[in-house]
């Protein structure tokens, strides 16, 4: 055909279309096809909260972003060079994420005048509309090339259009040369129990391929070819936040010697973590899908007192609810694991939308002087080691910790070098050794001014807790107002010594200079892309990300003072910037924020670090 | 295995409730209760955990010698059901109130009576909040004059035993705070029985609800007006054992009737059958009310059915039988992966 294959370094691709049209898993199978030959590959799902909005209309838009590098890519791009468009809505939401000479893929068959009018559009030309004279513009009979593709299936028309999105996959495979054989196996597994759609998607996919392969209208392929010494050696996987959260939490478990438990209420965007627990009984874990919000933190505590290793998982909403049970697990001085995948707040806010907003209300958020760990995931991979950690804090230290991971970083996805559990440290609790004499439920052991844990079922150890204030050893009620004092000041003392047991706060780029960029949790991938970037123009950048932020790392105000100025980037309106001047007031910083429910982008993560200099 | 006694279960707490109330006998029947549960399950003392809320009653597991966790307002079933689902080995109880379990705390109550997990709940009802010194409650009779119902309550209240029935729950016994025996015997049944069992016991607050079930429950009335049901007995009562129950066919539903008199024989009374599956008569039973009817003690319902903790373990040891991963090394190199060189 004399089709050129170009060769470059990444490409982002976007698919969108309307909820109904299946983008989700057609963005997972591209990514995954790419993952598994080893490149780099960063997803970015951007879905509704409706779960079917009216077809044909922009609140219906569901959208994935893959971002495929030929070595490590840490965003899922910011813009994308390929945009997939099932139908003028879909276009219309996303064509602002084109880049200038994208192109742009749409089904053809979906662009009738009353599909145009229910996108909204003014006229009848949307290109011109949208002013994508820019873009090359592929306009492609999808649905029908599906029908006819299954025009002997015997399949009803109903069923062989839920496979047009297939077609849309394979015209991607085209462009980026990748291979049919991920998908295919997919749909094996998928449909084991319908061999008749085996065999339709197959058929669907490689129509798409061929299609494009035979037209025109696309010129040129592209190819992202994996770079041999990017990736450090080793077993990978691809693997999502909300699964890696849930896996790092039954591995702390297997470390500690202890039973998981997991009392949960759904909810967006948590909700895969309880799911990925649920179907975890095979290595022991329990999980109880509870009445509310309430119930689950509560059941968790019965647990953690009971002596498993308890979670509740949950976003800001249910997290609000939970205020009250966070401090009753604060008195009782019991282990405890929240995870929070924040969300776009307050209320209800932007439920399927990514925020870092929570942070307050994990630093604060409950009644009394009621200090717990905090500490937040980087990265979909890393939420496998922060649950690890948290968990790890909670039992040895004796104390609920919170986890923030957010909404991007829960769904999104990315290759993952598999670590080996021996590589993991021991988890210790203090756990009470059955014929222990003169038990005291208080007191603390030096070091970490932990409690011990004495559970129920051992004998001689009883003992009783509960919210009402602590006597200093012996646990029972006390309104003594010098103990009260002295309670406040250990269980804070308590949790500032968590410090002795992080790692120390790491720079990316030099100690000192002009500009430390900060941030922390999920935003770790935009800011160390954008940081990268201005290294290597030259500029005197540098990079504090945090991961720990209740206690704050011991060496922070060594880190900050050494710039000349810190610009705090977080997806907030400055609430982690207000912890740090709260911490450090003879630090000025500087802010840079973004609440519209979106990640950063590099670009502008870029100019407002630039503007600086 | 070692035989214990109410002094066992006695811990070095001095009991605060106010002098008169109601939850002294209560505490008292618990402690009787518990070495004939130890002995009867062949359980040992360790295994006792007692889960409360708060309010007066939920102050209880300070008074007693074993494991114990009072919580906060309205969680004791939740957190009793993450005691249980945890470490189902433990006999986890657990101590609450009528505005404990059944306004802040409802929701949670209804669900633990749902799921049947094996929980024994021990609900004093006494009609009014005590600890925040009389406001009224959700078992509070329409009309009721209270601190926050000055001209009276203007909302019906629940009948617990209805709401248990109501929810699906197998077991469900009511006795009366100064009847020691009788509570201890239906707290050892509630032990006995697997699944959520829920025990109410009309307890009396001598400060803000003083005299609130003497009508029937009074010593010298208390004979005529109440009924002590047993399983597999005729449904007789009174003083002289000369009042039954019967099914009055006309209006579907329960009535007193004399022995002996319009040709009434003890052959006529029902007959309980508190393991009847069916919850039609228990649920006439849980509400017949003076001075209609008789108030009934005693166990209404004891039904068998799966629980939810025997469920959790039943599948968890199937699912663990089918599966090929035995680690997190495992799970972590299940599904697709590649390999760096």
């Amino acid at each position: 055909m004399g089709k050129q294959m170009i060769e470059t370094d990444d490409a982002v691709i976007r698919f969108s279309g309307d909820s109904g049209d299946g983008m989700q898993l057609t963005g997972t199978l591209f990514a995954d096809t790419a993952a598994l030959l080893g490149k780099g590959v960063s997803t970015f799902p951007d879905y509704p909260a409706e779960i079917r909005a009216p077809q044909g209309t922009i609140a219906g838009v569901s959208g994935f972003q893959v971002h495929v590098g030929s070595s490590v890519v840490k965003t899922p791009g910011d813009y994308c060079d390929v945009l997939i468009a099932m139908n003028p809505a879909a276009l219309k939401a996303n064509a602002k994420w084109a880049k200038p000479n994208a192109t742009i893929i749409v089904d053809a068959d979906s662009f009738e005048q009353k599909d145009i009018e229910k996108a909204g559009f003014k006229s009848s030309d949307v290109f011109a509309e949208l002013k994508l004279d820019d873009k090359l513009i592929v306009y492609a009979p999808i649905t029908s090339m599906t029908k006819e593709c299954l025009k002997d299936s015997g399949l009803d028309n109903k069923s062989m259009l839920r496979s047009k999105n297939m077609f849309a996959l394979g015209i991607c495979f085209y462009l980026f040369n990748e291979p049919l054989d991920h998908a295919l196996s997919y749909f094996e597994t998928k449909f084991k129990k319908k061999p008749e759609l085996i065999a339709a998607n197959g058929q669907v996919l490689q129509g798409g391929y061929n299609y494009a392969a035979n037209i025109q209208a696309i010129p040129d392929t592209y190819i992202v070819r994996r770079s041999d010494h990017a990736f450090e050696k080793g077993l990978y996987r691809n693997i999502h936040g909300n699964q890696a959260t849930a896996w790092g939490l039954i591995a702390a478990a297997e470390k500690a010697g202890l039973e998981l438990f997991c009392g949960s209420y759904p909810i967006t965007p948590a909700t895969g973590i309880l799911e990925e627990l649920a179907a975890r009984k095979d290595l022991g874990v329990k999980t109880l899908q509870a009445e509310d919000e309430i119930a689950g933190i509560c059941t968790a505590i019965g647990a953690s007192f009971a002596g498993s290793l308890a979670v509740t998982t949950t976003s800001g909403p249910g997290l609000s609810l939970k205020s009250e049970a966070l401090g009753l697990a604060v008195m009782t001085e019991l282990p405890l694991v929240v995870v929070d995948v924040q969300r776009g707040g307050p209320s209800t806010g932007l439920p399927t939308k990514t925020e870092q907003s929570d942070l307050y209300q994990a630093l604060w958020g409950r009644n009394g002087e009621c200090p717990m760990p905090v500490i937040s995931a980087k990265s979909p991979a890393d939420c496998f080691d922060k649950a690890f950690r948290a968990a790890k804090i909670a039992l040895e230290h004796m104390t609920p910790v919170m986890l923030l991971t957010d909404g991007f970083i829960a769904n999104g996805s990315e290759p993952w070098r598999i670590p080996s559990m021996a590589d993991y440290p021991e988890i210790v609790p203090p756990i009470v050794p059955e014929g222990t004499q003169g038990y005291m439920p208080y007191e603390r052991d030096e070091k970490r001014l932990a409690r011990r844990w004495a559970v129920p079922g051992t004998v001689g150890l009883e003992h009783r807790v509960g919210g009402l204030e602590k006597d200093f050893l012996k646990g029972s009620p006390s309104t003594d107002t010098l103990n009260h004092q002295r309670m406040v000041d250990i269980r804070a003392a308590k949790v500032a010594r968590v410090a002795d047991f992080v790692p120390e706060q790491e720079i990316v780029g030099a100690s000192e200079g002009k500009i430390l960029v900060t941030g922390w949790g999920g935003t770790y991938g935009h800011l160390y892309t954008a940081v990268r970037e201005l290294q290597s123009e030259g500029l005197s950048v540098s990079l504090a990300h945090f991961t720990y932020i209740n206690p704050l790392p011991r060496n922070t105000e060594e880190i900050l003072k050494h710039f000349d100025k810190v610009i705090v980037c977080e997806l907030n309106m400055g609430q982690f910037a207000g912890y740090l001047r709260m911490n450090f007031p003879q630090i000025n910083f500087t802010q840079y924020n973004k609440v519209q429910g979106l990640p950063f982008t590099v670009i502008e993560l870029k100019e407002a670090i630039r503007k600086l200099i | 295995m070692a035989k214990y006694t109410a002094a066992d279960f006695k811990s070095d707490q001095e009991v605060k409730w106010c002098p008169g109330c109601g939850d002294y006998s209560i505490l008292a029947a618990v402690q009787r209760a518990l070495p004939q549960v130890a002995e009867a399950l062949n359980y040992s003392k360790e295994r006792f955990t007692f889960v409360s809320g708060i309010g007066c009653s939920s102050r209880f597991p300070y008074y007693l010698h074993a494991y114990g966790f009072h919580g906060i307002h309205g969680r004791a079933s939740a957190i009793a059901t993450g005691v249980k689902v945890a470490n189902p080995k433990l006999s986890v109880w657990q101590i609450t109130g009528d505005g404990d379990a059944l306004a802040i705390g409802g929701n949670h109550f209804i669900h633990a009576v749902r799921r049947n997990i094996d929980v024994n709940i021990i609900l004093f009802d006494n009609q009014i909040y005590g600890l925040t010194k009389g406001q009224y409650s959700p078992t509070s009779r329409l009309g009721k004059i209270t601190k926050t119902s000055p001209f009276g309550t203007v909302e019906h209240p629940f009948v617990p035993g209805e709401l248990v029935i109501g929810a699906r729950g197998t077991f469900f016994a009511r006795s009366l705070d100064v009847e020691v025996k009788l509570t201890a015997e239906c707290l050892l049944a509630s032990a006995k029985h697997d699944g959520t069992s829920v025990t109410v016991i009309l307890q009396n607050c001598v400060i803000f609800n003083d005299g609130t079930h003497k009508d029937y429950a009074g010593k010298e009335v208390r004979d005529e007006r109440t009924i002590v049901l047993h399983h597999g007995e005729p449904m007789i009562y009174g003083k002289n054992r000369d009042k039954g129950l019967i099914i009055d066919h006309e209006n579907l539903c329960l009535k007193s009737v004399r022995i002996g008199e319009n040709g009434i024989t003890e052959k006529d009374i029902l007959v309980h059958n508190a393991e009847n599956p069916n919850p039609g008569v228990h649920m006439m039973l849980v509400n017949m009310k003076f001075p209609e009817l008789p108030v009934a003690l005693g166990v209404i319902r004891s039904v068998k059915d799966s629980t939810y903790d025997d469920n959790v373990r039943d599948q968890v040891a199937a699912v663990r039988k089918e599966s090929s991963l035995r680690n997190v090394d495992d799970l972590l190199r299940s599904g697709a992966t590649w390999t760096v060189e």
